[in-house]
């Protein structure tokens, strides 16, 4: 199915959910969009019912590797990537040792790039080990292979207000941004859920709104104060929608995220005590997600960003109060995002191609992705049929986290190709084979094999 | 009714049943021999995961008195920390056949979880999990009122509900699972529930549940009330910013010499005073109080027998049915089917 030559021509997709047209893929890159394409080097493939969107960027996963390979590899984790209509992922720092020099941001920088899936941006750790009292060799990581733009403690706040400032002004030396997980510690120490009604019927201590809020009001200050760029992860309340777009008026240079699991489920989920619901941020009202959804649809919040967190099983087949925080989410996002955002009639295709791909490359400074699908541009995208229909198990996906909040769930939209620079890395839905950069080993023809 | 969990979702047919069953084991009690056979070779395990010698030995004589075998399983310490999970506990105890668990845990929720998974099979029995609820204590205290108001009434006990009583439950009502299962099943009874705490110990969301809630004790008591509750204050809470002091607290919301004596001014000759205990005396409750004729303190721990031989009973005796059928056809619609089949395939026995 893999032409040698690597030529592909896409007939009839609808770009973007527009028109249908004809992409002309060759040598890793657009050749030519339009109507009634040909080419006779070309592998064939019917496009008619698909849409054609750019490669999504994932700004916020957790690939585990190094450290914990029993709950994800960058193997693993980048192939669910690419089932999940992913050309490019940001692995956060939270391994094991941190990604807090630019030895461990090139250790998976060029894991990533034997695996070949999609391109793995390492995300540096701001302060040395997580632990929040001294800045990491910042500029280290920005100078490595790697080339890190963002920076984030992520499941650990930045909460010193110094040191936050310190690392915002930092980082403008190499253009770079902090990504804050915004949770004030003090006020959520022991939390295991949203604090409301259900928190307290449910005898789970309470992870109050306002705890998120109070610190991305006070970062949004700072960015002001000092004139730097601030990303806030994983948004989770409606004040905080509220607090990021007051900021947005006033001109500072913030972006947001939210993820997939909080525009669509909400704590009522907690009541059955099954910690597959449990992440960090944890999940909110439904008032909550309602604003969520307005945020993203109106550019609030710029970007979806997964928050994959796989866990081995035991860490979540226990009691509450022990299991890990985090789900899964690489390979449901772009159904979640269809049917919360785009089957509301909130967004259309080009709203979710900013908000998955264009906008995310921007933040995380990458130049090859979330481009226009035009001639002459990386052929980094996707085909997606939103017509299909699919039932979650966790058992048949890739990553080796089994945590999805999503199982048993019928959601639109599935991914049935991904061109990751100009090669398929899945074809008919399946796992195609990775991308082989120049210069290194390995056969860029071999299928996958199952794993 | 396959476990005993939560207040919340018992149903108002099967918490009058589950007393109304106790009426008839506290008379067992009253024997000389304290036993019956009615679960002979049934095996219960009390699973405690957090010290609590008073709801362990109450289950422990429960059972006992029901004939059944008792083992006690004191797994202390987090899971983690101590190696062993929930889940592989819950599956040793369903390979030694377990026909009930009595669990016991630090942990909101934790007996949902052995109910839910497909660790174990047994009859799970919540004896209080985290801050979440503490049911078995809700029916005693429930049972405990109803003789009260029933003797007041001068009417009987059995098939009773406590409309028209009015309760005030006094103290950390945040961290406390007793407050919240009674809460529940009070709702569910037809009395009327005041909270009265500090508000840095109701939870955030309270203002949605079936109660009145009040800052004030002295307002509640001249509002007239039937039963006090008392909660412990737990010794973590005591320096945790949750109020200034002790002492303040003891002048605010504990059931002081004063207040007893309030009680008589206010003409509340009949109202009870209850405390799930252990007491703080001197902290929530005053000794005066704790001794005096209206506590029913004592009436609590023995009635808490009663109530968990009914609760074991009724979960492991099989006869747990709802009193209105729930699923399946009814029989008069099932009867004339059966009619029909018989009538032509009476020789050809059926093997469905």
């Amino acid at each position: 199915m893999t032409a040698t030559n690597g030529t592909y021509l896409i007939r009839g997709a609808a770009i973007l959910g527009g028109e249908a047209e004809d992409l002309l893929i060759r040598d890793g890159s657009i050749a030519e969009r339009g109507t009634g394409l040909s080419a006779d080097d070309a592998t064939v493939i019917e496009a008619a019912g698909l849409v054609a969107l750019p490669g999504m960027v994932d700004v916020h996963t957790h690939l585990r590797e190094p450290g914990r390979e029993d709950a994800e590899t960058v193997e693993t984790g980048t192939r669910a990537a690419a089932l999940g209509g992913f050309t490019a992922v940001h692995a956060m720092a939270n391994s094991n040792p941190v990604a807090d020099t630019a030895g461990v941001v090139e250790q998976v920088h060029s894991l990533g790039r034997a695996s070949g899936w999609v391109d793995v941006r390492p995300v540096g750790a701001v302060t040395v080990g997580l632990a929040g009292e001294q800045l990491a060799e910042l500029g280290a990581m920005a100078d490595s292979r790697a080339q890190v733009r963002m920076f984030s403690d992520d499941g650990i706040c930045v909460h010193d207000p110094v040191l936050m400032r310190r690392a915002l002004e930092y980082v403008k030396a190499f253009d770079g941004v902090v990504a804050q997980h915004a949770q004030e510690p003090r006020l959520t120490a022991g939390a295991q859920m949203n604090e409301g009604a259900v928190s307290a019927v449910l005898g789970l201590t309470g992870w109050p709104a306002v705890a998120e809020e109070s610190i991305i009001a006070r970062d949004v200050l700072l960015a002001q104060h000092v004139g730097s760029r601030l990303h806030v992860c994983h948004v989770s309340t409606a004040g905080s929608v509220e607090i990021i777009r007051w900021a947005k008026e006033r001109g500072i240079n913030v972006t947001a995220e939210v993820t997939p699991h909080h525009l669509l489920l909400t704590d009522e989920l907690v009541r059955s005590y099954d910690p597959v619901f449990k992440v960090n941020p944890p999940l909110r009202t439904n008032d909550d997600v309602q604003a969520l959804r307005a945020g993203l649809a109106d550019g609030t919040i710029d970007v979806v960003g997964t928050d994959h967190a796989p866990h081995p099983s035991e860490h979540k087949e226990c009691e509450w109060a022990q299991a890990a925080m985090g789900m899964t989410g690489l390979e449901t996002a772009l159904s979640v995002v269809q049917e919360t955002m785009v089957e509301t009639g909130l967004m259309t295709w080009a709203d979710f191609a900013r908000v998955t791909s264009t906008s995310p490359a921007a933040i995380g400074r990458l130049t090859d992705q979330g481009r226009p699908l035009e001639a002459g541009e990386p052929a980094n995208l996707i085909l997606v049929d939103p017509a299909a229909r699919w039932t979650v198990d966790p058992h048949k996906m890739a990553t080796m986290g089994r945590n999805s909040p999503f199982k048993g769930k019928e959601l639109p939209g599935t991914v049935v190709a991904t061109f990751f620079k100009g090669h398929p890395t899945v074809l008919d839905g399946q796992l195609n084979t990775p991308y082989r950069y120049p210069g290194t080993a390995g056969n860029g023809n071999t299928r996958a094999s199952g794993n | 009714m396959k476990h005993l969990l939560s207040t919340e979702d018992l149903s108002s047919h099967n918490a009058i049943r589950i007393l109304d069953t106790a009426e008839e084991m506290s008379a067992v009690g009253d024997r000389e021999v304290k036993k019956l056979p009615a679960l002979r070779g049934r095996t219960v395990v009390n699973l405690f995961f957090e010290d609590s010698t008073r709801t362990r030995i109450s289950f422990e004589a429960a059972a006992k008195r029901l004939s059944a075998d008792v083992i006690n399983f004191a797994a202390k310490g987090s899971s983690v920390s101590k190696g062993e999970s929930l889940k592989d506990t819950a599956q040793t105890l369903a390979a030694m056949g377990a026909d009930a668990v009595v669990i016991r845990h630090w942990a909101s929720g934790a007996p949902h979880r052995l109910a839910a998974t497909d660790w174990i099979d047994a009859a799970v029995v919540n004896a209080g999990d985290g801050t979440h609820e503490h049911p078995t204590q809700a029916l005693l205290d429930a049972f405990t009122m109803r003789r009260h108001w029933s003797t007041l009434k001068g009417t009987a006990s059995t098939g009773a509900d406590l409309r028209g009583m009015r309760v005030a439950i006094v103290g950390d009502v945040l961290h406390s699972r007793v407050a919240r299962s009674n809460v529940w099943l009070l709702r569910t009874l037809g009395a009327e529930v005041t909270l009265v705490a500090p508000p840095t110990l109701l939870p955030i969301g309270v203002e949605h549940w079936p109660c009145k809630v009040s800052y004030n004790l002295d307002e509640t008591l001249e509002d007239g009330v039937d039963a006090m509750m008392m909660l412990r204050v737990q010794g973590e809470r005591m320096n945790a910013s949750f109020f200034p002091s002790t002492r303040e607290y003891s002048r605010r919301w504990g059931f002081d010499d004063a207040r007893l004596r309030a009680l008589d001014d206010l003409g509340l000759k009949d109202t009870i005073i209850m405390h799930p205990g252990p007491m703080n005396r001197g902290l929530e409750i005053s000794s005066a109080a704790a001794d005096s004729p209206r506590s029913t303190v004592l009436a609590q721990v023995r009635n808490g027998v009663s109530v968990r031989m009914a609760a074991l009973y009724l979960l492991l005796s099989g006869d747990t049915r709802e009193a209105a059928p729930t699923s399946g056809p009814a029989p008069s619609n099932a009867a004339p089917s059966n009619t029909a089949r018989s009538t032509t395939a009476h020789s050809n026995k059926e093997s469905n």
